[in-house]
C-alpha cells in the first residue's frame, strides 16, 4: 500500500510538471491555435541557461529567478521578430517556423553545451523531511508548481492586465477597440509561456538529466495533457497533468513497465482525439445572438 | 460651433475593392451626426475608417489633431470609442470584466470602477447579468453591453454602428432614450450609422446620405427629413 501511494505521490509531482508544460501550450494555442512543438525546447535552453549560471558560481534560486526573467524576455522577442512576421501566413508555414524554431534551438544547445548529458542541480535538501512517501525534490516541484499555478490565476482573474491578455486571446478586433495593445499581449503570452517553460525545464532536469532532447518525451506528456484536459481550457490542461503524471506512474509500475510509460501519453492522444475530442473540461462556447 | 471630427476626401478599401470614393463630414463637439445609406453604401466602412481599421487615403482631424494613419488602438485612447458592427462582445468574459475591459485604456482606475455602477443604473438589465458570461446575453443586453463598454472609456466621440440592428421596437426605443440622455448630460459627440433613418434624423442634428461611397446629400437632420427624395428612398411616406 505504501509502495502505491508512493507511485501516487510521485506521479502527482511530475504531473505539476507536465501541467506547467500543458498550461505553456495552452496559452500558445488560445492565441493562435496551434500548438507550439518548440515549447519543450524554449524550456531545454532556459535550463541550459539557469545551469551556465550555477556552474560560474551563482546560488541556485538567483539562477532560478534570472533564468526565468531571461526566458520571459525571450519569449517576448520571439513572437516580435519570428512569429509576429508569419502571424498572417498560412497555418503550415507558422507549423514549419515551430519546427524551425525546435531545430534552432536543440542544436544550439547542443553547440553551446556539448551533448554529453549533465547533472542538474535540486535546489531541495537530499535529506528526506518527508519520510519514505515523497521525496524532498518532488514535494519542492509540486510545491513550485503549486505557487506558479496559484500566481497565474491571481494575474490572468484579479489584474487589468491579465484581463487585457486574455481579452487579446479571444478578440483581438474588439480589444484594439478598448485601446489593448493586441500584438504586445500576444508577445506578453509568449513571454509567459517560456517562462513557465523554463521552471517545468528546472524542476525536471534533476530527474532526467540536462541533455538537448531532455524535453522531447515531456513535451508528449504535456500535449497529453493539454488535451486530455481541453485545448483551449487553462485550468482542465493543469488537472490533465496531474491525471496524466499519476496514470504514467501507476501504471508504469504495475501494468505496462517502465519502458512502455510513453505509450501512455501516445494512447492518450489518440484516445482524446478520436472519442472526445474537445477534452474533459474543453468549453463549449454559448452563444446568442 | 466648432468641428470636433473633420473628414475630408477619405477613402477607404478592402483590398482592391474601393469602398468609398472620398467623403466629408464633419462632426460638431457635443453635436450627433448620422450617417444614412443602403446596404453597401459604406457606412460600416466610414466608421472603420476613422479609427483606422481599413486602409484609408485622405485627411481625419479630431480636435485639431491629424490621426489618419496612427494604430486603432492609440486612436481609442485619444477618446474615440466604437460600438462595432456585429456588437464586438467578448462572448467568453463576464459583463462585469466587458465593462471593465471597456476602461481599459483610462489611467482614473477609481471613477472607471465607479462609472462600471454608473452603467449598471442606465441599464439595469446589466447589473442583473454582471457576472454573467456575456455570451449568453440576449441580442438587445448585448448591444446596451456593447454601448456601455463604448462609454467606459469617457469618449469625446462615440462610434456607432447599426444600434437598432435585430432589436425590438421597445429595446431600440429604450436604447436610443439613454443615447440622447448620455450626449445631453456627459457632452459626448456621436458618429451614429443607421439604416432605419427616421429614428436617426431624430436623434441627429446633422446627416449624411451616402450611395455607393459617395455622399449625395448633406444638410442638418430637419432638412433632410423634409427632402421629398429621402423621404421617399428611405423614410417610406
Amino acid at each position: 500500500m505504501d509502495a502505491f501511494l508512493h507511485q501516487v505521490v510521485a506521479g502527482l509531482a511530475t504531473g505539476g510538471i507536465y501541467a506547467a508544460v500543458a498550461l505553456a501550450l495552452v496559452m500558445i494555442y488560445q492565441s493562435t491555435h496551434l500548438v507550439n512543438f518548440a515549447q519543450g525546447e524554449m524550456a531545454m535552453f532556459s535550463t541550459y541557461i539557469a545551469w551556465a549560471m550555477i556552474q560560474e558560481g551563482m546560488p541556485y534560486w538567483i539562477a532560478f529567478v534570472l533564468a526565468v526573467a531571461i526566458s520571459l524576455v525571450g519569449g517576448i522577442a520571439i513572437q516580435r521578430f519570428i512569429i509576429r512576421p508569419v502571424s498572417n501566413a498560412s497555418v503550415l508555414t507558422v507549423v514549419v517556423v515551430f519546427i524551425g524554431l525546435l531545430a534552432i534551438f536543440n542544436a544550439m544547445a547542443g553547440w553551446f553545451w556539448s551533448h554529453t548529458i549533465k547533472v542538474f542541480p535540486s535546489p531541495f535538501p537530499e535529506k528526506p523531511v518527508f519520510g519514505k512517501l515523497i521525496s524532498n525534490h518532488e514535494m519542492g516541484t509540486l510545491g513550485v508548481t503549486l505557487v506558479v499555478l496559484i500566481l497565474l490565476y491571481v494575474f490572468f482573474k484579479y489584474t487589468p492586465l491579465g484581463l487585457a491578455m486574455r481579452a487579446a486571446a479571444q478578440n483581438p478586433i474588439s480589444s484594439r477597440l478598448v485601446g489593448v495593445r493586441v500584438s504586445w499581449m500576444l508577445a506578453l503570452g509568449w513571454g509567459l509561456a517560456a517562462a513557465i517553460g523554463a521552471i517545468a525545464g528546472m524542476m525536471v532536469a534533476p530527474i532526467v538529466y540536462l541533455d538537448p532532447n531532455m524535453m522531447g518525451g515531456i513535451l508528449l506528456y504535456g500535449f497529453a495533457s493539454a488535451l486530455l484536459g481541453g485545448i483551449d481550457n487553462p485550468w482542465g490542461a493543469v488537472l490533465g497533468g496531474f491525471i496524466v503524471g499519476v496514470l504514467e506512474n501507476v501504471l508504469g509500475a504495475y501494468v505496462i513497465g517502465t519502458e512502455l510509460k510513453l505509450t501512455v501519453a501516445l494512447v492518450i492522444i489518440v484516445a482524446v482525439l478520436t472519442v472526445k475530442p474537445s477534452g474533459l473540461f474543453g468549453k463549449v462556447i454559448v452563444t446568442r445572438v | 460651433m466648432t468641428a470636433l471630427l473633420e473628414v475630408k476626401n477619405l477613402e477607404a478599401a478592402y483590398g482592391q475593392t474601393k469602398v468609398l470614393h472620398g467623403i466629408s463630414f464633419s462632426i460638431e463637439v457635443g453635436g450627433i451626426t448620422a450617417i444614412l445609406g443602403a446596404n453597401g453604401a459604406g457606412k460600416t466602412t466610414t466608421l472603420r475608417a476613422v479609427c483606422n481599421m481599413v486602409a484609408t487615403k485622405g485627411e481625419i482631424v479630431l480636435g485639431g489633431k491629424r490621426i489618419e494613419g496612427l494604430a486603432t488602438e492609440d486612436i481609442v485612447r485619444l477618446g474615440v470609442a466604437h460600438t462595432p458592427d456585429g456588437r464586438g462582445t467578448f462572448v467568453q468574459l463576464s459583463v462585469d470584466e466587458n465593462l471593465r475591459l471597456g476602461g481599459y485604456a483610462r489611467a482614473d482606475k477609481a471613477a472607471m470602477l465607479a462609472d462600471i455602477d454608473r452603467m449598471y443604473a442606465l441599464f439595469p438589465r446589466l447589473g442583473e447579468r454582471r457576472w454573467q458570461q456575456a455570451g449568453t446575453l440576449s441580442g438587445g443586453e448585448q448591444q446596451m453591453l456593447a454601448v456601455s463598454r463604448a462609454l467606459m472609456l469617457r469618449p469625446k466621440l462615440l462610434l456607432l454602428d447599426e444600434p437598432s440592428f435585430g432589436l425590438a421596437p421597445l429595446l431600440v426605443r429604450e436604447i436610443f432614450r439613454t443615447l440622447r440622455q448620455i450626449n445631453k448630460e456627459d457632452k459626448v459627440s456621436m458618429l451614429l450609422v443607421e439604416q432605419n433613418a427616421a429614428l436617426a434624423l431624430d436623434l441627429a442634428d446633422h446627416a449624411y446620405l451616402l450611395e455607393t461611397g459617395r455622399v449625395v446629400m448633406s444638410g442638418t437632420a430637419a432638412e433632410i427629413k423634409n427632402d421629398d427624395n429621402v423621404r421617399r428612398s428611405y423614410l417610406g411616406y
